[in-house]
């Protein structure tokens, strides 16, 4: 992803602070690590006219923004008391094995970060997991499988 | 007028289940039997029972289908929409031939949940053909915004969103308050787990809530406001952005509404995952591109919110509330429910109940009538423990207090809360211990961090309910939660930590002997805590088939086939349960306490 699509980003939101958590998620979205770099933080920074610092400061108490790069695709798995009931500490348990990485780590061809969510509410499916904005629930070992396949072949 | 209409649930859940899929398969099942003339097919929200999705409903009759695949359409279209034959293996129970007669809903209360499952949710003339924005044109062309106000006041509507501060009142304040621009902020930042009304609402009847915010905002003088949803809820986002687009287009928000000199506009914003920032200032922070940390008050946001400017926070359901205040009126809005909780509330059914999902429920309503009635009780075979209600700062009610009514104040009396609406049954086989633990690690990790009580208190607790939990507990333990509870309960500044204790609270007050069976006896009575239990075999009830030998992952479980009994090795044990699962005969057996 390069200078001018971030600048078409940018240009897409009016110069107002309440505008940050709308351009990180944007900015984050293009970046194919699923992360934000230095560059985008002192891009944002110029943007709002606001220092660097304040960028940072607020970025990074949201679980949701990453300074380190992820995969391409990134899996939230609900450990929420539904969920945690319907059994998602297999399905955990069962996605760790298929993937080969732990909790906050991202598999090696970068497609794949796992990480936890807290309730998803759509317990009536539980376990449920999302990957990216595609909310998953039912989850099986065959499901888990179906899925993985699909994002792999790119959907 | 078709003759048909098929209703198919497009709520989250049912999306996760296949109901795409689903709807594709119907309208070719239908076009292939030329029925495309005579059938309409609509998607709605959430219709409720989101554990049989995907849901449909057939109108005008009200055939309600559960569970429907692909493969089901073909019988569905030869049967029932061309012979009048409802599918039968299809129905609720497979009994219950119309939604009238499904017992989950035929003791609910649908006011404001009523268009969510029943329109189109992208459709803004399906909204206004149910007399959406009926109660806004009402507002700016009939009443003046005092009346409004008084409207609201008169029925009685409080905050849905857990405090249950009066409507009226919080509107009242915010239109004295001096100061220019005004701010409406509805809190849609839902994220209490278990509950999913609002997500329901937000998906399901997206205009309801922007009426909500367009009253709102004309009876406190705001002409610009805000809808804050959770990131996690894409869905509801993009149902929201295409419902704002709409009104705008229809002059239902922008200059000059319904020709009449008010303006209003709101924008939406995403959060990004902070369970924090459903707190009203935390909120604030949050939209201004801030650290979503709470802050004292006061000042309360309707002194100073939004860039030091008057604003004004509802929550969700609160917001759907108001127009059906304005289209009946106060009294018809104040005749349901209870004195001081006046109106229906939406909750989220989940546990160990046959009938989980989303239920409307007149306030007042016994705990009794809404889980066994409506939730249909615990399933066969297993006995009613406690019911958890309130989310996560919520408290345990036990069995015996089942004749509680569901209001404001009777819950608080006995130390839960009404919260969001989250209410998750228990039956036998939970350890209260093990409940509070559960909800004490998420608000330890919710956590701001910002003040030391909630930050530090929490934990504290949290390591004192694990030593507990591990066997290794003592007296004193318990006098020194109550204390830290006392602590984090007045020295936090929101309500995330001042609420945070009572899972804790109300179990020591309704369960202590489970807090010394745990202490006093290293037991874990229900069998949950894997350090204050032991597993054994029943020497008469063991066939010596060998099962349990091969599932265990350490060799615990000992024995040679054929020659009972066999015996579980307490020292190998690592109490997984795959010998109790895979034992056919139930000869292996949890024991509270420790071996020997």
């Amino acid at each position: 992803m390069n200078l001018p699509n971030k600048q078409d980003i940018l240009s897409q939101h009016p110069r107002s602070e309440d505008r940050l958590l709308a351009i990180l998620h944007d900015l984050q979205k293009a970046n194919s690590d699923n992360a934000l770099s230095r560059e985008d933080l002192q891009l944002v920074a110029a943007h709002l006219n606001v220092p660097l610092s304040r960028v940072h400061d607020a970025l990074t108490f949201y679980s949701m923004f990453s300074l380190r790069p992820r995969g391409r695709h990134v899996i939230r798995v609900c450990d929420s008391p539904h969920c945690h009931l319907g059994g998602s500490w297999s399905v955990l348990e069962e996605l760790q094995r298929l993937l080969g990485v732990k909790v906050g780590e991202t598999t090696e061809d970068g497609l794949f970060t796992l990480e936890l969510t807290s309730c998803l509410g759509v317990c009536g499916v539980a376990p449920v997991m999302m990957v990216d904005e595609e909310m998953v629930g039912n989850l099986t070992t065959e499901r888990l499988q179906e899925v993985l396949a699909r994002y792999r072949e790119g959907r | 007028m078709k003759r048909l209409d098929v209703l198919v649930c497009s709520g989250t859940a049912c999306v996760s289940s296949g109901s795409a899929e689903l709807k594709d398969s119907l309208a070719r099942a239908i076009a292939e039997a030329g029925l495309g003339e005579e059938i309409r097919i609509l998607e709605t929200g959430c219709m409720g029972p989101c554990e049989l999705g995907p849901v449909m409903l057939v109108y005008p009759e009200g055939t309600f289908y559960v569970k429907v695949r692909p493969e089901d359409t073909q019988d569905i279209v030869q049967e029932h929409f061309l012979k009048g034959r409802p599918v039968r293996r299809l129905l609720w129970e497979g009994t219950a031939p119309t939604v009238k007669e499904v017992p989950f809903f035929a003791r609910q209360h649908k006011l404001v949940l009523a268009n969510c499952g029943t329109i189109d949710p992208e459709r803004i003339e399906e909204y206004i053909a149910r007399g959406g924005y009926e109660a806004l044109a009402r507002a700016v062309s009939e009443l003046s915004p005092q009346q409004v106000i008084d409207e609201v006041s008169a029925a009685g509507l409080r905050g849905r969103g857990g405090a249950g501060f009066p409507t009226g009142k919080k509107w009242e304040l915010m239109r004295q308050a001096p100061g220019t621009p005004k701010y409406v902020v509805c809190n849609a930042d839902e994220g209490d787990p278990g509950a999913f009304m609002d997500r329901a609402l937000l998906e399901g009847d997206p205009h309801a809530i922007l009426e909500g915010v367009a009253i709102a905002a004309y009876a406190v003088g705001a002409d610009r406001g805000y809808v804050y949803v959770r990131a996690e809820y894409p869905l509801a986002i993009q149902r929201l952005e295409g419902a704002v687009e709409q009104a705008r287009g229809m002059g239902l928000l922008g200059e000059g509404i319904l020709e009449t000199d008010f303006c209003f506009d709101v924008q939406l914003r995403m959060g990004a995952g902070a369970f924090v920032c459903g707190e009203e200032t935390a909120l604030i922070a949050s939209i201004q591109g801030r650290r979503g940390e709470p802050r004292p008050r006061p000042p309360y946001p309707a002194e100073s919110g939004l860039w030091g400017c008057p604003t004004l926070i509802n929550n969700v359901e609160t917001l759907a509330c108001v127009r059906h205040v304005l289209l009946g009126g106060a009294e018809r809005f104040a005749a349901v429910g209870t004195e001081t909780s006046r109106g229906t509330k939406v909750f989220a059914l989940a546990g160990q109940i046959c009938n989980t999902g989303l239920v409307e429920v007149p306030m007042g309503i016994t705990l009794r009538e809404l889980v066994l009635d409506v939730g249909g009780g615990v399933p066969q075979g297993r006995e009613l423990k406690a019911v958890q209600i309130g989310g996560p700062s919520g408290g345990c009610l036990p069995q015996e207090l089942l004749d509680v009514p569901v209001d404001y104040e009777s819950l608080r009396e006995h130390g839960a809360i009404m919260g969001s609406g989250g209410i998750i049954v228990l039956d036998d086989t939970a350890c209260m211990v093990n409940v509070a633990k559960f909800f004490l690690e998420f608000t330890a990790d919710e956590s701001c961090g910002k003040c030391v009580p909630c930050r530090v208190g929490t934990r504290t607790m949290l390591d004192i309910l694990n030593r507990i939990a591990a066997g290794q507990g003592i007296e004193e333990d318990i006098p020194r939660l109550t204390e830290l509870a006392e602590t984090v309960r007045s020295g936090s500044l929101c309500g995330l930590g001042q609420t945070a204790p009572n899972p804790v609270l109300s179990t020591l007050r309704y369960f202590p002997e489970e807090y010394e069976a745990h202490i006093r006896d290293r037991a874990c009575p229900a069998g949950v805590c894997p350090d204050l239990v032991h597993y054994a075999v029943l020497p008469d009830v063991c066939r010596a088939c060998d099962r349990c030998r091969q599932v265990c992952p350490t060799g615990a479980a000992q024995g040679t086939a054929g020659k009972p009994p066999y015996v579980i090795e307490d020292k190998l044990c690592i109490r997984c349960g795959a010998c109790v699962e895979a034992c056919p005969f139930d000869a292996v057996i949890v024991r509270p306490g420790r071996k020997g």
